[in-house]
């Protein structure tokens, strides 16, 4: 196990600063659940951070000049690129640091915020390119599981059967007929030093992957379930709820995996609840039947049991490093 | 003053780019390209120079990185050709409107379909309208020169400069090169300081929405920015020739003191066409030759001023611009002319695509059909040259 990981101690509630690193006012809609987890990276990086984004309703609402949400260095190349913006500038800082133009020791947090269109599908390339060259950067995919931005169009995150305007529920077709790409097994693929999921109900776990993700050399990943109330037609109120009711229907399970090998399940999920719960908040599934609603109970209980079981093959060899967290 | 040394054109131009001491090489490989960025590869991994190499997975990436890491503050580089330049399309006019001074060498290669390796000016020509500040090289000595020249205008402008030679025309070649010292390398450019910058010291946000009420004055600052590099762009080569006694300029010309009819050319094939210029003044033709050195920003008085009073001009573009009213330098040109009082009978003609020979003979046809045009006005606006029927 990587000794700073080993050795983390947890970040808790009393650790946070009060300042938050992107201002208030930005523009997103009520509830937006993908605004929430960028802020709450923010708390955790501080201000010795330069942010990257690629585009997509994070940066749309952040930006519109000559106002600017940002309190930290935020650059905002394209879509699909975010990941090789990111190299580049971790390239700069190592040559500049290394030719005594920036201070050495000074760390610089390098850090990625996009959007589940910008990381499974138009930037998978470069996302895997700065990945496997090995660029010190996190990298933060907010998964609103489709094109918010350009009004709610299906995307590889979108999961089987939601509607979406480019997946519609037919009367034929009942929405998305694939299931949702299997991001985190590409990413973990490239054996990065740290992988995690994170979901903003969870916000210690959360804030504590992003503090891991600043500690360790080399590209760290989290995927970040993202609820986006506007394109699921789920209430703004129910935002923290329903990213509760993911993981506790085993639908977005939580879990961390070091370098590729090491599985490390955050949140056991014993007695999941059904699908239908979290599926009946969000308009996007209103179309579903019960057979629908049942191939989505028995392809979370799947994979989340073949979760597990990496997790008990796979676990990191010391005892002592439980990675568990409690909260309400 | 330096030696000239036997070298390849390619591995001089990454010898230059070295000397400029870039921080950050980001790049891509694509043929006639290769040898200028497995040399600089070389280069770092022999700890010749010290930077950060990113072997990126794409041309996209690389300009991506190289405009991450410009605005972080580093001296970058990258260098492509063809589908390269068009696979990084989307990132050229962000560089431009982020003010980055990047540096980028185009081994000019003609465009698929047919995928063709061979050299001509499509790639680059679908970039002119970018803000990109755009130079064309002869030769190996001028795509040196040409590369110093590059950082010495980016860094002061605040703008990109995509450097061109043609594809292994230029690259390729082995040519006796004069290096510049190590020592007046450092005095032209010395050490980048961006003032705006990637620094959590002094946030910046780069890359926000321009709503239509700024957009517009936006994209005026650029072009402003762009016309202004003008000046840079002489005194750079002004300052050059003193370091080094080679003397520069935007617009070049040959033997055009009484020319009746002029050749417009850019790039390599302005050798062979100058040799054409010879064999006709010996006739007693009056020809000369008119050469683009600087393209971007377009060196629109330089131009006029070249011309003289010819009576015709023969434009020998390199790309076409599928049915439109010519190539892109001949459309260029005739813009030119029609803002101004002089009239010269333009004919346009493409050649040499995809590397096709263009002969001292051929340019002798070029010149002596646009002779026939001064008293009888042709029927095309333009023609692609040298077609096999
Ligand atoms: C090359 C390119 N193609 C398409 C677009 C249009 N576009 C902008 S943002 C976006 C969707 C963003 O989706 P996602 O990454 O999931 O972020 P979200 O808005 O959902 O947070 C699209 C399709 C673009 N800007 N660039
Ligand atoms: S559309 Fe969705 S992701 Fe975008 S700001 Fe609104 S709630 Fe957030
Ligand atoms: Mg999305």
């Amino acid at each position: 196990m990587r000794p700073e990981l080993a050795k983390f101690k947890p970040l808790s509630i009393k650790d946070l600063p009060k300042e938050d690193w992107i201002a208030p006012g930005h523009r997103a809609c009520q509830g937006c659940g993908t605004v929430l987890p960028l802020k709450l990276a923010l708390k955790v990086l501080g201000p010795n951070t330069i942010a990257v984004s690629a585009t997509g309703c994070m940066e749309i609402i952040s930006s519109p000049f000559p106002y600017t949400s940002w309190k930290v260095p935020w650059i905002h190349v394209a879509f699909e690129n975010a990941a090789s913006v990111a190299s580049g500038i971790d390239a700069a800082i190592k040559a500049l640091k290394r030719k005594g133009k920036l201070p050495k020791k000074e760390k610089i947090n390098i850090v990625v915020f996009a959007g589940d269109g910008a990381t499974f599908d138009i930037g998978l390339q470069f996302v895997s390119g700065a990945l496997e060259r090995g660029h010190n950067f996190i990298y933060i995919c907010l998964d609103n599981e489709a094109y918010m931005n350009t009004g709610v169009q299906r995307s590889g995150g979108t999961p089987k059967f939601a509607h979406t305007t480019t997946s519609p529920a037919g009367k034929v077709i009942h929405g998305n007929i694939t299931w949702k790409k299997n991001l985190d097994g590409i990413v973990i693929a490239h054996n990065i030093p740290y992988f995690a999921t994170a979901s903003p109900a969870f916000y210690m776990d959360y804030m504590n992957k992003v503090k891991k993700a600043s500690l360790v050399e080399g590209p760290a990943f989290i995927h970040v379930y993202s609820p986006c109330p506007t394109g699921w037609g789920s209430k703004s109120e129910d935002t923290i709820l329903i990213s509760r009711l993911v993981v506790e229907t085993r639908l977005f399970p939580l879990f961390e995996v070091i370098d590729g090998k090491y599985y490390i399940l955050n949140r056991k999920v014993d007695k999941p609840k059904p699908v239908e719960e979290y599926l009946k908040l969000q308009r996007r599934y209103r179309h579903l039947t019960k057979e629908e609603i049942e191939l989505i109970q028995q392809k979370a209980n799947e994979e989340y049991e073949r979760l597990v079981k990496l997790c008990e093959v796979f676990a990191p060899p010391k005892e002592g490093t439980k990675e568990e967290t409690k909260e309400t | 003053m330096g030696k000239r040394v036997a070298k390849e054109v390619s591995i001089a131009v990454a010898d230059a780019v070295a000397q400029c001491r870039v921080d950050v090489i980001s790049a891509y490989p694509i043929t006639p390209q290769t040898h200028i960025v497995e040399h600089l590869a070389e280069l770092v991994n022999n700890g010749e120079l010290d930077a950060e190499y990113i072997p990126v997975e794409s041309e996209h990436a690389a300009m991506s990185a190289c405009i991450g890491a410009a605005a972080a503050g580093a001296r970058t580089f990258t260098s492509t050709s063809s589908q390269g330049l068009l696979f990084m399309y989307e990132n050229l006019p962000i560089a431009s409107a982020f003010r980055l001074p990047i540096v980028m060498v185009i081994a000019n290669r003609s465009i698929s379909a047919p995928i063709s390796i061979w050299n001509d000016h499509s790639d680059v020509m679908t970039t002119r309208d970018f803000g990109w500040i755009q130079t064309f090289a002869e030769n190996g000595q001028e795509a040196v020169d040409l590369v110093y020249h590059a950082y010495r205008v980016a860094e002061k402008c605040l703008l990109p400069v995509a450097v061109n030679l043609d594809g292994f025309i230029v690259t390729h070649v082995v040519e006796p090169i004069e290096m510049l010292d190590q020592e007046l390398v450092d005095k032209y450019l010395p050490p980048l300081k961006m003032k705006y910058k990637l620094d959590p010291k002094k946030p910046i946000t780069m890359g926000a929405i321009g709503v239509p009420e700024i957009y517009t004055e936006a994209k005026k600052a650029l072009d402003e920015a762009v016309k202004a590099s003008y000046k840079m762009v002489v005194q750079a080569w002004k300052e050059f020739e003193k370091i080094s006694g080679r003397r520069y300029q935007p617009v070049e010309t040959y033997r055009m003191e009484d020319a009746e009819v002029a050749m417009v050319i850019m790039g390599s094939l302005a050798e062979t066409a100058c040799n054409a210029v010879d064999e006709l003044r010996a006739k007693g033709k009056k020809v000369g030759l008119i050469r683009f050195r600087l393209w971007r920003p377009f060196p629109m008085q330089d131009f006029l001023k070249a011309i003289g009073r010819v009576k015709a001009l023969c434009v020998v573009d390199r790309a076409v611009s599928h049915a439109s009213t010519g190539g892109p330098v001949g459309i260029e040109v005739r813009s030119a002319l029609y803002q101004s009082n002089k009239r010269p009978r333009v004919v346009n003609f493409i050649a040499g695509l995809s590397g096709r020979d263009v002969t001292k003979d051929d340019f002798i046809e070029l010149f002596e059909r646009t002779f026939e045009a001064i008293s009888k006005k042709p029927k095309f606006s333009y023609e692609i040259y040298g077609v096999k029927e």
